[in-house]
């Protein structure tokens, strides 16, 4: 009887897990660095470590790629479901975390960079004002960054319910934090990440409550025994519904869905713009991820019980993003509604159903990811005295000061409105198609009712930029530094390819989107 | 329903009670050698475009000789293929480039063929194109927009080639819409001048007329015969309802029409003229204004199996002879007697293909004969503008042949040409065509004879009434002393000389040298040429011709060989009548501008009120709406976490509700 209780260690494919594994590690040694290199290299060597194991996981991820098969795709007692899928959306949060952190690195916007230097120090007195006038920012960020990457890539391919909470939670907590980083606008910056812990830890709340419930009607956690129970168990459904229900709201907080969104303008106003861009693109990848994967593979079988009831929360996701983005007079806070309404259109993609929605979605996520990092690195060069001017009525004639960049950003704001030659129109046209494919025609109204009503607030933008007289207040626009300008060089030309070429994209995301049960 | 479905239905309906129709299965053998370059031909041009509409002044030296240099090149090349044609057993190649539009049943592919018919319109578009670019680079050698110019003009010759090179229907419409673009481009060249702006809106427009009806006949075949390429078009056009090919024609012919400036579509055409006159020789005389011609005869099979539809289209040819004579005969404006000439003299050609049979190949020839006279009589009449501070009114000419000799000469080929003095081209391009319509089975014969006999002698009357004012009688000049400019009349540079007298040399021999060989080498297209059997004799209607030809010219000399009053005299209704266009114009305002402009304001009005205030009023919803939700969003993280909580009650509600329901 003594072997009953031996310890039986796991197996781990550490190839299959060495994406993780390196940023872990990079992050902790981020931690070291912070205590061992001076102060006035930090930047550079966090950066440096920072970029160099990010792109070190995504060569990591594309090497592991040709070798991942149905059998050898789960890992650690097959609580890690390393699949095609849950690969892709792998790299597809690495290539845009590295994108983000171009944007975190810059020094030459301002002086000392995007980030506050001490987070502790109380806002407005002495020490403050000397330190947002010549410190270098906190240098933290990036170990942060590694750390929220990483949870995020175990969020996606998380297999058990347990480890998806635990992963939640490692992607977050850096999250809060990094949000009250900013170096101007502090008490905003630093109300926004209070609000986004406080309704993080409530959303939490209810994923492990739905976690419990699940628990009590499948007796597991992991997706296939739910999976299995849900198909063929005698227990009273009640649990699995309260379950499910409860779960969806842990998960659809994150990806900003009504009416779980509330945090969402306050939080992409308040936080540093680089943090933004960050999480409005990783973030949704991550949140997306895990919901298509808890949906497919953990309840698959009840497919028309939960999709009247997404989808009702889809429309109004879609709705309300868009009606609000109509009166916002703050970019970010704009960028924010539009982010909500992006939210309901991916929901379409995912309510779809099928490898169409999947593969849909999964287009979708990395096309604006791509568009939201280039937009919100946008927002960082219109600057004042205050820092970032991103009240609407600042950006009028900023076309006749600015014609390039005024240009650069009507076209982003064109591919978010989904006008053709951009990845907009692809992705909208994809999800769009999946949603019809899958019945879901209703939502597919919704979603181009939402997209006529957004136009407004984009193409206003536009008009304001090119065909309003500047003003004295008008900003000017800086030119941004080496790192900015490749961020924004890649976010803007992937708009571009994507718009005009996206066969190849989509080919992929089609062949990858299979999830392992 | 699938279209070839339907054409399997049509053909057993026609195995049983559809007319006899001769069926000849039309097929294209892939095309090898120097041919698989075929679409070099239009490349080269459409480069040598792009070249010089994108390259800046630094172009401005070099840019026509580009201009001249593709358009010789492809001259050559089409030469070269013309021979390699010849050699083949099969006289009908075609090449499939790419897939341009493949949707669902739909299969229109970028391809080329080249056909007799093709590669004569290919000699014609190249050479007598060549001739009037160089002539172009001097005529507009002072011009600022010289390079723009060329650009739009290799712009035009490529698509011109595409038109009649494409192996579809949709092809054609390509190329169509290409030179219609190009003639707009260069009809409002001078785009500061209104009246030439205007004059390209009008032309634009008119076209766009006639092109719905060219769309809609590809529409027709499309969902008749589910495609829209030649060969399966013809080889299927007789199993068709008769009703369909009478549809389906008269909607060809009303994009004929309108690229060919034949009536009721003709008003655009004289008013086009505002372009440089390179521009009216070579598209508004030479090549484009004939693809409608080009379409009627390439689509034979089509205008061959309806005898209503051939009727039609020789009444549109015969009236529009009659039109454009009329009143070219009251104008004074150089270019637009030309112009008027040019719509009546297409009329003899629409009169050719719409009696079918052995007249296809008559009025290709009589096409081909015509962009030879009729581009050297535009450049001629370029030239005496060009000595002349680009006076128009052939009333103040008079005298210049002592002044531009080689001009007067060649115009003078230009005209023996036209109103078909033996042994110049036109009399025998014309004559055969003459013949023809009084070979018409029936009364009809006599009408179409007639008209056509008519139309000889006063084209004879007013072209030389043109040629004797302008070259000869005495000087009526502008001068100083009246308020404008003193005329030093002087010949033109050799770079604009030496086209006219190859054109000139091309209206003197090019009938007789074309007639038989030509008519022979379009069989495989048009049929074999045949021996009509008029209501006379040949001779005797040669006979008449040639005597009204020498009334007609005899009338004009006397009256005008003295001149003429320098401004337009009182003249009696008939001549008033002309001077207005015979109030074609009229009638088109009355009966489509004013009922379109009312039906314009009515649409503005509906927009207005009920569209713009239902679009307004949602907007207004959405933005009060957009208002009242904004107080939701406090700032205060507890209402936050209460709207939370509120909606994950309504999602655990929802999930309920689908489970009671579900349960129940």
């Amino acid at each position: 009887m003594g072997e009953d209780f031996a310890v039986n260690l796991p197996d781990l494919n550490y190839a299959a897990l060495a994406p993780m594994l390196i940023l872990f590690g990079a992050a902790c040694l981020g931690v070291l660095v912070e205590a061992f290199v001076p102060r006035a290299a930090r930047n550079a060597v966090q950066l440096v470590l920072g970029l160099v194991a990010l792109v070190a996981s995504l060569v990591a991820v594309v090497l592991r790629a040709p070798h991942v098969t149905d059998a050898n795709a789960q890992t650690a007692e097959q609580a890690i479901s390393i699949d095609q899928a849950g690969l892709f959306l792998q790299g597809a949060i690495l290539v845009l975390a590295i994108v983000s952190l171009l944007l975190f690195g810059e020094r030459t916007l301002e002086n000392g960079g995007p980030f506050v230097a001490q987070a502790a120090i109380t806002v407005g007195s002495e020490l403050d004002r000397k330190q947002a006038a010549k410190e270098s920012g906190a240098t933290e960020i990036y170990p942060l960054a590694l750390f929220a990457v990483g949870g995020m890539m175990l969020f996606v391919t998380a297999n058990n319910l347990l480890v998806m909470f635990v992963a939640l939670e490692v992607f977050s907590l850096p999250l809060y934090l990094l949000c009250a980083l900013a170096r101007r606008k502090r008490l905003l910056s630093q109300e926004a990440a209070l609000k986004y812990f406080l309704l993080g830890a409530y959303a939490s709340a209810f994923f492990l409550f739905g976690l419990a419930m699940v628990y009590g009607f499948a007796g597991a956690v992991d997706f296939r025994t739910i999976h299995e129970s849900v198909t063929g168990s005698a227990n009273s459904p009640i649990l699995l519904f309260i379950g499910l229900a409860m779960l969806s709201i842990g998960l659809l907080f994150k990806a900003a869905a009504a009416p779980f969104h509330v945090w969402t303008p306050d939080v992409y106003q308040g936080a540093p713009t680089p943090i933004t861009a960050f999480m409005a693109a990783c973030t949704k990848v991550a949140a997306f991820g895990a919901l298509a994967r808890v949906l497919y593979v953990g309840f698959d079988g009840l497919g028309w019980e939960f999709t009247p009831v997404l989808g009702v929360i889809a429309v109004l996701t879609m709705l309300i993003g868009a009606i609000l983005a109509v009166t916002q007079t703050d970019l970010k806070r704009l960028l924010a509604y539009s982010s909500i309404a992006n939210a309901g259109y991916l929901l379409i993609g995912v309510l779809g159903g099928g490898k169409e929605g999947l593969s849909s979605m999964l287009f979708y996520l990395v096309a604006y990811g791509f568009l939201v990092i280039a937009a919100f690195g946008m927002l960082t060069l219109v600057r004042d005295a205050d820092g970032e001017a991103t009240h609407l009525s600042r950006w009028a004639g900023l076309g006749k000061r600015s014609p390039l960049f005024a240009g650069v950003f009507s076209f982003l704001l064109l591919a978010f409105a989904g006008i053709p030659l951009t990845s907009g129109f692809v992705a909208k046209f994809a999800v769009f198609g999946a949603g019809i494919a899958g019945d879901q025609t209703w939502l597919v109204l919704f979603g181009v009712l939402s997209s006529i009503i957004l136009a407004f607030p984009y193409i206003r933008v536009v008009v304001l930029m090119w065909l309003n007289e500047p003003g004295e207040t008008t900003p000017s626009v800086s030119i941004p530094g080496a790192l900015t300008s490749t961020a924004l060089m890649i976010g803007v030309l992937v708009t571009l390819v994507l718009g005009v070429w996206p066969s190849p994209l989509l080919d992929l995301t089609a062949n990858v989107s299979n999830f392992i049960r | 329903m699938e279209p070839t479905l339907m054409l399997a239905e049509a053909a057993q309906a026609s195995a049983v009670d559809a007319p006899a129709v001769l069926q000849q299965a039309v097929a294209y053998a892939p095309a090898t050698g120097l041919l698989s370059y075929m679409w070099l031909l239009i490349a080269i041009p459409a480069v040598s475009a792009l070249i010089l509409l994108t390259t800046g002044r630094w172009a401005d030296k070099w840019g026509h000789w580009l201009g001249c240099a593709s358009v010789f090149v492809s001259f050559v090349l089409g030469l070269g293929m013309f021979f390699e044609l010849r050699d083949l057993p099969n006289r009908a190649v075609q090449q499939e480039l790419y897939s341009f539009i493949p949707v669902g049943t739909l299969q229109v592919d970028f391809g080329l063929l080249f056909d007799p018919l093709t590669a004569v319109f290919v000699m014609l578009i190249t050479g007598v194109g060549f001739l009037i670019h160089v002539y172009a680079t001097g005529y507009m050698a002072d011009d600022e927009g010289r390079r723009r110019f060329f650009g739009y003009f290799n712009l035009f010759i490529a698509a011109m080639l595409l038109l009649v090179l494409g192996n579809n229907y949709v092809m054609l419409y390509f190329g169509w819409e290409g030179v219609g673009l190009a003639s707009y481009l260069l009809i409002s060249f001078w785009y500061g001048r209104p009246s030439a702006a205007t004059a390209g809106k009008k032309a634009f427009i008119m076209n766009r007329v006639g092109d719905a009806g060219l769309v809609l006949g590809i529409f027709v075949m499309f969902t008749q015969l589910g495609s829209v390429n030649y060969d399966v078009v013809f080889s299927n056009a007789g199993l068709m309802p008769t009703t369909t090919i009478l549809v389906l024609g008269l909607l060809l012919l009303l994009g004929a029409c309108g690229k060919s400036g034949q009536f009721p579509l003709q008003a655009w055409l004289p008013d086009a003229m505002e372009g440089p006159t390179p521009v009216s020789a070579l598209i508004h005389a030479a090549t484009m204004v004939t693809a409608g011609v080009y379409l009627i005869a390439r689509s034979n099979p089509i205008f061959s199996a309806n005898l209503t539809l051939q009727t039609v289209v020789v009444s549109v040819g015969a009236l529009t002879l009659l039109l454009g004579c009329i009143i070219g005969s009251a104008k004074d404006d150089i270019k637009r007697v030309l112009a008027w000439s040019t719509v009546s003299q297409i009329g003899y050609m629409f009169l050719g293909v719409g009696l079918g049979g052995g007249a296809y190949a008559l009025a290709i020839i009589h096409l081909l004969a015509h962009g030879f006279f009729k581009a050297n009589m535009f450049l001629g009449a370029g030239s005496v503008m060009h000595g002349m501070n680009d006076q128009v009114d052939i009333r103040r000419f008079g005298s210049l042949w002592k002044y531009m000799k080689i001009t007067w000469l060649t115009f003078m080929m230009g005209w023996l040409a036209i109103i078909g003095i033996p042994p110049l081209s036109g009399f025998f391009t014309k004559e055969p065509i003459i013949v023809a319509a009084f070979a018409r089975p029936g009364w009809t014969g006599w009408l179409y004879g007639m008209a056509a006999l008519i139309g000889a002698g006063l084209t004879a009357f007013y072209m030389t009434r043109l040629f004797i004012l302008t070259f000869h009688g005495p000087k009526r000049w502008t001068t100083a002393k009246e308020g404008s400019v003193d005329q030093h009349p002087h010949e033109s540079p050799p770079v604009m000389t030496i086209p006219l007298i190859f054109l000139a040399l091309g209206s003197i021999f090019g009938g007789m040298l074309m007639a038989t060989p030509v008519a022979n080498w379009l069989t495989p297209v048009l049929g074999p040429p045949t021996d009509p059997h008029p209501k006379m004799g040949h001779l005797t209607i040669t006979v008449l011709s040639l005597v009204l030809t020498v009334a007609g010219a005899g009338l004009a000399y006397a009256l005008f060989q003295k001149g003429t009053a320098l401004v337009p005299q009182p003249a009696g209704p008939v001549v008033t009548a002309a001077r207005n266009n015979l109030y074609t114009d009229a009638f088109n305002e009355a009966v489509f501008e004013k009922p379109g402009k009312w039906l314009t304001r009515a649409l503005v009005f509906v927009d207005n009120k009920g569209v713009d205030g239902l679009v307004n009023g949602l907007a207004a919803l959405v933005g009060g709406g957009s208002g009242r939700l904004r107080r939701l969003q406090t700032g205060f993280v507890r209402s936050y976490a209460l709207s939370m909580l509120l909606g994950g009650v309504l999602v655990l509600g929802a999930f309920a509700a689908v489970q009671l329901g579900w349960m129940g």
